[in-house]
């Protein structure tokens, strides 16, 4: 009986229009071990299925999360800010501020006032300077004297040599 | 998507995934790393995951497009390498415990079917798919699934019966 339904599931199965249902019947009754001889090659087909089942994936997969590129980004920000630092005073440096602009009527009068006396003192030190150069100048031409005076000394030593010897021959 | 929840949704689908790819790949190495850089592409793109209705019949259908472009890809390799009037004689010690155990000629015979019979098989016997499932993987309807599983059914059973008579192989 069993047999019978059985040949009628395979024959449905070799034609491609079994269920699942009726193909895990299949399974099932080629399970066991005692098949009839001619459903042989049946049985070696579900057992092969049966062991193929079993088989896994065991081999690992490296799994990396995302790199987030958050902290990159964050230094061409900051790259970014420090440039922005150097060029705005130096684009926007025209309007720098100016005494002018800044200060009361009495303070920019003060601030003149220094600012006059402040370079009337830098003349007078640069007229002082001057003479200072000029006292250069004298030390210069006082040692050129000196150089001369020196030379005259040697002329006079040669001289009184001379003079020795002409003494001498006198003798 | 966090790794967990990444991990959730995908345990159940590598071995499947694994198991189409070496159905289709052979080799035990090449279907791991397929499976491996299938997983990892789902991973990269985890944000649309959750777009797709049916992750699994996704990640399926990758698979067997990937592991068919690796087959071509392979394909074209061969034809440099290939000797095509040199034969083995020696079968592999290998081989020969492999043909020892007449459950593996099955897995031989299923090697020789086509490309798409072998998907579909693998999918609807071993993997226990419905048929609009299979359909969403393989992009067919599904009765030309059905004509080209019983194909493969009735290809398998008659080399094996073959192969038990005669000893053939």
């Amino acid at each position: 009986m069993v047999l019978n339904s059985i040949e009628k599931l395979l024959e449905k199965y070799d034609n491609g229009e079994t269920t699942l249902k009726e193909e895990q019947r299949i399974k099932d009754y080629f399970a066991q071990d005692n098949v009839p001889e001619h459903l042989e090659s049946y049985r070696l087909m579900f057992q092969y299925f049966n062991n193929t089942k079993q088989e896994l994936y065991t081999k690992d997969v490296p799994l990396k999360p995302r790199k987030s590129y958050i902290y990159q980004w964050i230094s061409v920000a900051a790259v970014a800010v420090l440039m922005l630092g150097i060029m705005v005073p130096n684009l926007f440096g025209n309007d720098v501020v100016t005494p002018e602009t800044v200060y009361t009527q009495d303070q920019l009068e003060a601030y003149n006032q220094t600012k006059n006396a402040l370079s009337l003192l830098s003349n007078s030190f640069n007229e002082s300077a001057s003479n200072v150069n000029t006292l250069g100048l004298v030390s210069t031409n006082f040692n050129k004297g000196a150089e001369n005076v020196n030379r005259v000394s040697e002329f006079a030593k040669t001289t009184n040599k001379l003079v020795k010897r002409k003494n001498t021959q006198k003798h | 998507m966090t790794q967990t929840d990444f991990t959730n949704l995908v345990m159940p689908i590598k071995d499947k995934m694994f198991r189409l790819a070496k159905r289709l790949l052979v080799s035990n190495e090449e279907a791991e790393d397929a499976t491996q850089e299938i997983l990892l592409k789902l991973w990269r793109n985890k944000e649309k995951i959750s777009d797709y209705k049916n992750v699994e019949a996704f990640s399926m259908t990758m698979t067997k497009n990937f592991c068919l472009d690796r087959l071509k890809s392979k394909q074209a390799q061969n034809l440099k390498i290939v000797h095509s009037n040199y034969q083995d004689n020696n079968t592999s010690l290998q081989k020969q415990v492999e043909n020892k155990d007449s459950v593996d000629w099955v897995s031989k015979i299923i090697e020789e079917l086509p490309e798409q019979q072998k998907i579909i098989l693998q999918l609807r016997d071993i993997e226990e798919y419905d048929f609009d499932e299979i359909a969403k993987v393989v992009d067919m309807n599904p009765t030309a699934i059905r004509v080209a599983l019983s194909r493969a059914r009735k290809t398998i059973r008659e080399k094996l019966t073959n192969t038990h008579r005669y000893g053939i192989k």
